[in-house]
């Protein structure tokens, strides 16, 4: 039932080119094991993308991704999958599984042919499942779920995978306030190393050690939500102008949009 | 007031939508053995001579082991039984079992439920591939030149139709059915073309047997090669049955869960290739067997290939001992093509299908 360690995250490099066009620009970063590391960026910043070299799905044209030293290109998937687990945003298929057997999909990597389910994945399936409050659901047809639904079953086949790494792509994506919350402490609580792709800059600065801020492709700024957070880099990369606060119970940096344009280049360095 | 009302709220459970209703799966599996086993007594029970149930199994128990059954039948009926009937029947199972699963396998592959061996024109490259065989006298390979080149045929068929229908790394459903539907009428084509062109009238006339899909005159020497495929194939797909079900979750997601997509997509549409190629072979293009069968199934054990496939190999089996049986009774002395047979049944399955879909 044991989770698989911490993996310590590398990019190095990581760049990738589709039609002469650079989606993501020589991405380095670490993350330490057991950290979790928000992504955040404008629409079409290279967030999915550079997530997707992480999993797998999208090979860099150029850079590495290391997970503990091994470039996760070069290990074999099914080792790969043990170790790092993915949410991928929503997908909905054309064939009814129910939501156990999508669950049950995430055991896949820690099994050989013709192995079938035993006692300790039905316990996994069924823990994963009730982590994400999602236990009433698990016979249910998977298409019928609403969207909220459908993303907290994916995230249940993740922890399914008993992955010490984890990459979320919008996890919080058709989620209400509450399952918001939830998923994001859960992800934190598990002990895991965890990037997460997030649109909201308030959840990120609650649930993230450190933001991860892409634009354009590029990485441009790397540090804790104190240090990213701040109006002159809203007004730069969200081209907005916003009030950023500690909030007075939290603590943490609050973001608050401001309705007016941003002042055009100023300030920043 | 307004608090308890607010945590009421809360506390509220969505209700989940409801499961679906199914039997119990070993019900399901000892429910199509049985109608596997009594659909077969019927096909060798029934022709021009009846053969009484009872004598069919007295038969069979005796060749299997001259202990388990006193003949007490006339010798022409053993021979009617062992020599003429049961390589037929057992033929059309083999058939109708690796033309389900290969259904059922190339649904989960092209991830469209609208994917069948016939509509991908998979079936027809094979049967190019068979009639060159027969109109131009090949035999390089002596009794496998006709499987191989039948393979060959499937092979190339669908790596064409799964590259036309591919464009940036997606696949919708009109474009693979396009892609289908268009290829499977050119390999028609070219296949009639062959048969016209062809000098030798009974190399045409047995060409014209792959064309119209039909089991007559089926014989023992017919029935190991694709019989030994068709169980290969199963095997190996059960096998796969865990990746087949994570093609379900879409290219990225199967990648994610370890699976290198591309590499299995290869390895598996080989291995189709070669099941429909050695039953094509056999039995020419029996179309809509495997569109249909898969659906039925889902709709009985549900889409985990685990246990959707061996009820796919069984109720496929039934399937086509059944349409065989009805071929060759239905206006006997006469037989209708068995292909003729589940077009008529599959044409009108497959429109169903199609707008049940669009409602969605």
């Amino acid at each position: 039932m044991k989770r698989g360690a911490p993996g310590a995250l590398a990019l190095r490099d990581v760049t990738v080119r589709a039609d002469g066009r650079a989606l993501v620009d020589a991405v380095s970063f670490d993350v330490a094991p057991g950290e979790v590391v928000g992504l955040v960026g404008p629409n079409g910043a290279g967030k999915s993308t550079l997530l997707r070299t992480l999993y797998r799905a999208q090979r860099p044209t150029s850079g590495r991704v290391l997970l503990d030293g091994d470039d996760v290109w070069t290990l074999p998937g099914k080792q790969l999958a043990r170790r790092l687990a993915a949410v991928l945003q929503e997908s909905s298929g054309e064939f009814d599984l129910s939501v156990r057997e999508v669950v049950a999909m995430g055991r896949t990597p820690h099994k050989r042919a013709f192995d079938g389910d035993d006692q300790t994945d039905r316990e996994i399936i069924a823990e994963s499942l009730a982590a994400l409050d999602a236990a009433h659901l698990a016979e249910a047809p998977f298409d019928r779920l609403s969207g909220g639904e459908k993303q907290r079953v994916l995230i249940a086949r993740a922890l399914a995978q008993r992955a010490g790494t984890m990459v979320l792509d919008e996890p919080t994506n058709h989620l209400d306030l509450r399952h918001q919350l939830d998923t994001l402490r859960l992800v934190g609580g598990l002990g895991v190393t965890g990037v997460v792709a997030l649109h909201d800059l308030n959840l990120a600065a609650m649930f993230c050690a450190r933001i991860c801020v892409l634009h354009g492709g590029r990485l441009v700024a790397l540090g804790t939500p104190e240090e990213i957070l701040t109006r002159d880099l809203l007004a730069d990369v969200y081209q907005v102008d916003a009030s950023i606060e500690p909030h007075p119970v939290t603590g943490v940096p609050q973001v608050v949009l401001l309705p007016g344009a941003p002042a055009p280049f100023g300030g920043h360095p | 007031m307004t608090e308890a009302k607010t945590a009421g709220i809360a506390t509220a459970v969505p209700a989940a939508p409801a499961a679906r209703r199914r039997l119990p799966y070993p019900l399901v599996l000892l429910l199509l053995v049985a109608l596997l086993l009594a659909v077969a007594t019927a096909a060798v029970a029934a022709g021009s001579i009846r053969i009484p149930a009872g004598q069919v199994w007295g038969i069979l128990l005796h060749w299997l082991h001259p202990g388990l059954a006193a003949p007490d039948w006339p010798p022409v009926r053993a021979t009617i039984v062992l020599d003429v009937r049961l390589p037929r029947v057992l033929l059309s199972g083999v058939v109708g079992a690796g033309l389900a699963v290969c259904g059922m396998a190339l649904q989960a592959l092209v991830r469209n439920p609208l994917a069948d061996p016939m509509l991908l024109g998979v079936s027809s490259g094979a049967t190019v591939g068979a009639v060159i065989v027969v109109v131009y006298g090949v035999a390089w390979f002596g009794v496998f030149t006709l499987p191989f080149a039948a393979f060959g045929g499937a092979l190339a068929a669908l790596v064409a139709v799964y590259f036309l229908a591919r464009s940036g790394g997606r696949m919708p459903t009109v474009r693979l059915v396009l892609a289908g539907v268009a290829t499977a009428e050119v390999l028609s084509a070219v296949a009639s073309f062959l048969v016209v062109t062809s000098n030798d009238p009974h190399a045409a006339q047995s060409a014209l047997r792959w064309m119209l899909g039909g089991l007559a005159g089926t014989t023992w020497e017919m029935f190991w090669i694709p019989a030994t495929a068709v169980l290969a194939g199963t095997v190996a797909l059960l096998g796969v049955s865990r990746p087949l079900n994570l093609l379900l979750a879409g290219e990225e997601a199967a990648a994610a869960l370890g699976l290198d997509v591309h590499r299995f997509r290869a390895t598996l549409f080989v291995c189709v290739a070669v099941m429909v190629g050695t039953v094509v072979s056999v039995s020419g293009s029996i179309g809509f067997v495997g569109l249909i069968m898969p659906h039925v199934v889902r709709l009985l054990v549900g889409t985990d290939h685990r246990r959707a496939l061996p009820a796919a190999a069984l109720l496929g089996a039934a399937f086509l001992i059944g349409a065989d049986l009805a071929a060759r009774t239905l206006i006997s002395p006469e037989e209708i093509p068995v292909g003729v047979l589940t077009a008529l049944v599959g044409g009108p399955f497959f429109l169903w299908l199609m707008r049940r879909k669009a409602a969605r």
